[in-house]
């Protein structure tokens, strides 16, 4: 774990071109990701790199954070910070010009149809990988209890999910799930 | 749909201030487990009530249609939209670094133990409760689809969750269909 000059500079330019490719949210540039990092690039192992992925899962966040950890990873907290943004940079920059042009054009006939069509393909999408995570998640009926309740109390109550989360932390711990 | 009694029935909020808009964003970055639109969703619609549920949906789903992490992208036009091109970077800021600190943080753990068999236990259990959080905030998220003399809105929804989530139809295929479909139906219904 070296910070040089070199291996910034790879990190940049990896995750610069690998920015704008993850349309569909950052979890779509995992298995490009995984291919450059172990395969191409050598930065670590296939079981490294399933580990960083799991670290990132369990912390709070954005789920890009799996970039930080890569680039924390190759070249300490210099090469998380780096990583991060170069990754978020571009596609951050396209999200503010687009913002802008929408907002300029808020009230254009154009632009209320464009949004009218996007929302509900954004709803069913969002309800899309609902399922796939929780078909994904629920590999017994422990899992399958957490996700109903954590979805009732989600959509009934306005208890914290937290104390939720803290639970099925503990049930997964001990190894109920 | 019944209406989910979360508080969004009240009155909007002015506009947060940039501070209070960093402060709200780093608690999400903090506690968003299992992905953060939950959480933001939750903390600007129904605690704060900064946007409506309607208007919650609009950004999001142009930030969802950008590339980028959707929610990255979420916090740079909303912070823009407060504050212009410093609000954009106090959104990036506060959404990713406070979990940027705790990742390295535990990135320094594993490092040191180098064992996640604990880690992956933990997040078992993590990973079906956020499961049921996503599914409570797409439940959410599609009620106002549903309001007053809905046009097409809710049934290109249920194509969608069908198309992606039950048949698996690869999302770039489902997206360059669906969206310009979904869009021309707007375009009729409204004209």
């Amino acid at each position: 774990m070296k910070a040089g000059g070199g291996t910034l500079d790879a990190l940049v330019t990896h995750f610069l071109l690998l920015s704008l490719l993850a349309v569909g949210g950052g979890n779509a540039a995992i298995p490009e990701m995984h291919r450059q990092a172990v395969d191409v690039l050598g930065w670590m192992t296939d079981r490294q790199f399933a580990d960083l992925f799991a670290i990132a899962q369990v912390a709070p966040g954005p789920n890009i954070i799996i970039v930080t950890l890569i680039g924390f990873h190759v070249a300490g907290v210099a090469g998380g910070i780096v990583a991060t943004l170069a990754m978020c940079g571009p596609s951050c920059l396209l999200a503010f010009g687009m913002g802008h042009i929408w907002e300029r054009f808020r009230y254009a006939r154009w632009r209320v149809l464009i949004q009218a069509g996007l929302v509900p393909v954004s709803v069913g999408l969002i309800a899309a990988s609902a399922l796939i995570l929780a078909q994904a998640a629920d590999v017994n009926w422990v899992a399958f209890a957490l996700t109903m309740v954590m979805a009732v109390i989600g959509y009934f109550t306005r208890l914290h999910p937290l104390w939720v989360f803290a639970l099925a932390a503990i049930a997964g711990y001990v190894g109920l799930v | 749909m019944t209406e989910p009694p979360s508080g969004e029935g009240r009155a909007l909020n002015p506009r947060p201030s940039l501070p209070e808009l960093l402060l709200a964003l780093s608690y999400v970055s903090l506690t968003g487990f299992g992905g953060v639109l939950p959480f933001a969703r939750r903390m600007i619609v129904e605690q704060k009530r900064w946007m409506s549920a309607e208007e919650f949906n609009e950004v999001f789903s142009l930030c969802q249609f950008l590339p980028g992490p959707n929610i990255v992208n979420f916090s740079v036009v909303y912070g823009a939209r407060l504050g212009g091109p410093i609000g954009a970077v106090l959104g990036l800021i506060a959404i990713l670094a406070p979990a940027m600190v705790v990742v390295m943080i535990l990135g320094g753990v594993y490092m040191y133990f180098g064992d996640v068999a604990a880690l992956q236990r933990i997040l078992s259990g993590l990973a079906a409760a956020a499961a049921g959080l996503i599914v409570a905030v797409s439940a959410k998220m599609a009620v106002p689809l549903f309001r007053r003399g809905f046009g097409p809105a809710p049934f290109v929804a249920i194509a969608i969750f069908i198309a992606v989530g039950v048949l698996r139809v690869p999302l770039l295929w489902a997206l360059l269909v669906a969206t310009p479909a979904s869009i021309a139906l707007a375009w009729r219904w409204r004209t």
